[in-house]
């Protein structure tokens, strides 16, 4: 995948432009017409998120009164409110910290189980890989009644980091190692020959050399199990409570809540949506590589 | 040289069981493993293929327990809890057969779940497929912005279930929100209890509020599926006269067909999972016109803590998932694994 893409980069980029610019524009049919259709979708799209945010800048008085219009005058005191209620940072702190133990988790155990699974030669791999595959079938939803059982009566992890952490992982796990297989397969086999000549060992070779150059496909499964960490809600839902809450709860707890105040419930969903944003602004390459990768299979 | 001749006989040495140096001093293990291992070549293999197995555990061991304690035995215990009546304390004494999943299957509130799921599943694909299908098309021609564009449609798809259906929850509120005044403004009046308030309406909305969310996804898988289509293909048509909606039709749709194939895929199973919109916008309300599979358990788990039937309706949404999985596995991606040797059959 990498490596195609690599090689492929610098050629397709500057025949492409020499030649279909023109043919494009020769082709395009009204081009003021995509421009406008584009415009559309793009309100349509931003419209409601960039809503909230100038909702959080006004008033109560000025929502109820002229529900369509700009703020005025700009209003901050929703937003300090919010960032100045010690709850939105628990809450915050909670909903990083499940995250990075989710994220670490399925890195490090991802990556793990995929180099035998992809570069070793024994009896049971494809079936060892087929049990993760599998696994790709169940999704949380399932399994949500007895997870919870088990968290909070048997293993006493109910509104703790690490009870929402692992089961996290583990859901993400299958996703994982289907994505990075196929990754680390792809590395060529030289790579490894040419260690083992000198004189490394299969774990050294692990380490020293297919680790570093996985980054890329480290970060694609982070940047999801982050993700998908981050918005998760049926699981932190049903296991924790109180000061444990996770953000995606706490917006919904306060909005239902102070259902009356809506510029303070648009202060609080555009601040929880931030980190989220940026993150994904940061690494949008990666997420939608990730998904591609999902799709193609 | 020399070293280059001291590798290969290391290698001639070693190649059996190049796992028998240490992992921690790659550089000591080759001199240390000549000298250690010159017996006969039978023990070695044993001994390196228990060494390598012993790897491969290490590996493949914690993200296997994990897996298996977190997810399949979960999965195990739904299984079980279905056949019992249970409401979370004492140990598991009423067995009750089937009785679980038939009062499930004759639950009034289930089968209007499973409904919902169902026209929800046809609808997102009828609705998104066109949409995003006709934006990818659009967008995908040298523009300016083009990135940008781009960005911004992903946007809503990146947000959490819950944050854009708090949102929208505000936008849709009667009366005083804002997609009532806008409606207003140009003369027509939502429904008085509201868009999420009417039953009738209500399953609707949330569908709408969905399209919203996820329709970015389609138009970016649908972008990057026609970045695959050859340069060639193009050019070919054009040359035999093609005009832009005959190359569309006839050459760019057919070959996104396994990009389209696959995501509808993936929407049909968020679909039949749907959990977070609902529960924020309606909880499944009102009058249950908007229940899914999943709020039905969760509601059943948690509120009335009904073990056993909330397991049973899990264990049927899995069945429900898993059988819609295989028939479209064996109707629609087969294509996909026949189109290719029959195509090259053609030429």
């Amino acid at each position: 995948m990498s490596a195609g893409t690599m090689t492929g980069a610098p050629i397709t980029p500057t025949t492409r432009q020499a030649t279909h610019t023109p043919r494009r524009k020769r082709q395009g049919g009204g081009n003021p017409l995509v421009y406008l259709i584009a415009l559309v979708v793009v309100a349509f799209t931003v419209g409601p998120v960039l809503y909230g945010v100038l909702g959080g800048f006004r008033t109560n008085a000025q929502l109820a009164d002229k529900p369509a219009a700009l703020p005025s005058p700009w209003v901050l005191s929703n937003y300090t409110g919010v960032l100045t209620n010690p709850d939105f940072w628990q809450y915050a702190l909670n909903s990083t910290v499940i995250a990075v133990l989710t994220t670490a988790i399925v890195v490090v155990f991802g990556m793990m189980a995929a180099y035998p699974l992809a570069r070793y030669q024994f009896r049971w791999r494809e079936p060892l890989f087929m049990v993760f595959v599998l696994g790709l079938l169940f999704p949380a939803t399932v399994a949500i009644i007895p997870l919870f059982i088990l968290i909070t009566k048997d293993l006493h992890m109910g509104n703790t980091w690490w009870g929402v952490a692992l089961p996290q992982a583990a859901f993400a796990l299958p996703m994982t190692v289907v994505i990075l297989r196929p990754f680390l397969m792809a590395l060529p086999k030289e790579l490894e020959e040419a260690s083992l000549l000198d004189g490394a060992s299969r774990i050294g070779f692990f380490w020293r050399i297919l680790v570093p150059l996985s980054g890329p496909g480290m970060v694609t499964v982070g940047v999801l199990a982050f993700v998908g960490s981050w918005n998760a809600y049926l699981l932190p839902l049903l296991l924790l409570q109180d000061d444990m809450k996770t953000l995606p709860l706490g917006v919904a707890d306060f909005s239902s809540e102070h259902a009356s105040d809506t510029a303070g419930v648009f202060a609080f969903t555009t601040l929880a949506m931030i980190p989220a944003l940026i993150f994904f602004l940061a690494l949008q390459k990666r997420i939608v590589g990730g998904l591609q990768g999902a799709v193609k299979g | 040289m020399t070293d280059v001749a001291d590798d290969t006989t290391a290698l001639r040495g070693d190649s059996v069981s190049p796992a028998t140096s240490k992992p921690q001093a790659p550089a000591a293990g080759r001199a240390s493993a000549r000298p250690a291992g010159p017996g006969p070549g039978g023990r070695r293999r044993s001994r390196s293929s228990v060494r390598m197995r012993l790897e491969i555990l290490f590996f493949v061991a914690p993200a296997l327990l994990v897996f298996l304690f977190f997810v399949v035995w979960p999965i195990i215990k739904a299984v079980q809890f279905s056949v019992y009546r249970w409401k979370g304390y004492g140990p598991l004494v009423d067995f009750v057969g089937l009785k679980n999943y038939a009062s499930v299957l004759q639950n009034d509130v289930f089968t209007g779940a499973f409904t919902h799921n169902i026209i929800i599943v046809v609808l997102s694909i009828l609705i998104q497929l066109p949409l995003g299908l006709a934006i990818a098309l659009l967008l995908n021609r040298k523009m300016w912005g083009q990135g940008v564009l781009r960005t911004i449609i992903f946007v809503p798809y990146v947000l959490a279930e819950v944050i854009a259906g708090v949102v929208w929850f505000q936008l849709l509120q009667p009366q005083y929100g804002v997609i009532d005044t806008i409606l207003s403004a140009v003369g027509i009046s939502g429904p008085e209890e509201g868009w999420l308030g009417t039953p009738d309406v209500a399953l609707y909305t949330v569908i709408a509020v969905l399209t919203w969310k996820y329709l970015g996804l389609a138009v970016i898988l649908f972008l990057a599926g026609l970045q695959g289509v050859p340069e060639e293909l193009y050019e070919a048509a054009q040359i035999d006269g093609a005009t832009w909606w005959q190359v569309q039709r006839k050459i760019t749709i057919p070959l996104l067909g396994p990009t389209v194939r696959t995501w509808a895929f993936l929407s049909m199973i968020g679909s039949l999972q749907l959990f977070d919109m609902v529960w924020i916008l309606t909880q499944g309300g009102p009058a249950n016109a908007t229940t899914t599979m999943a709020t039905f358990l969760v509601n059943e788990g948690t509120k009335r803590s009904n073990y056993g039937i909330a397991s049973a309706a899990s264990v049927i949404l899995f069945v429900v998932a898993l059988v819609m999985a295989l028939l479209y596995q064996f109707f629609i991606l087969r294509r996909d694994v026949h189109d290719t040797p029959r195509k090259k059959a053609k030429r």
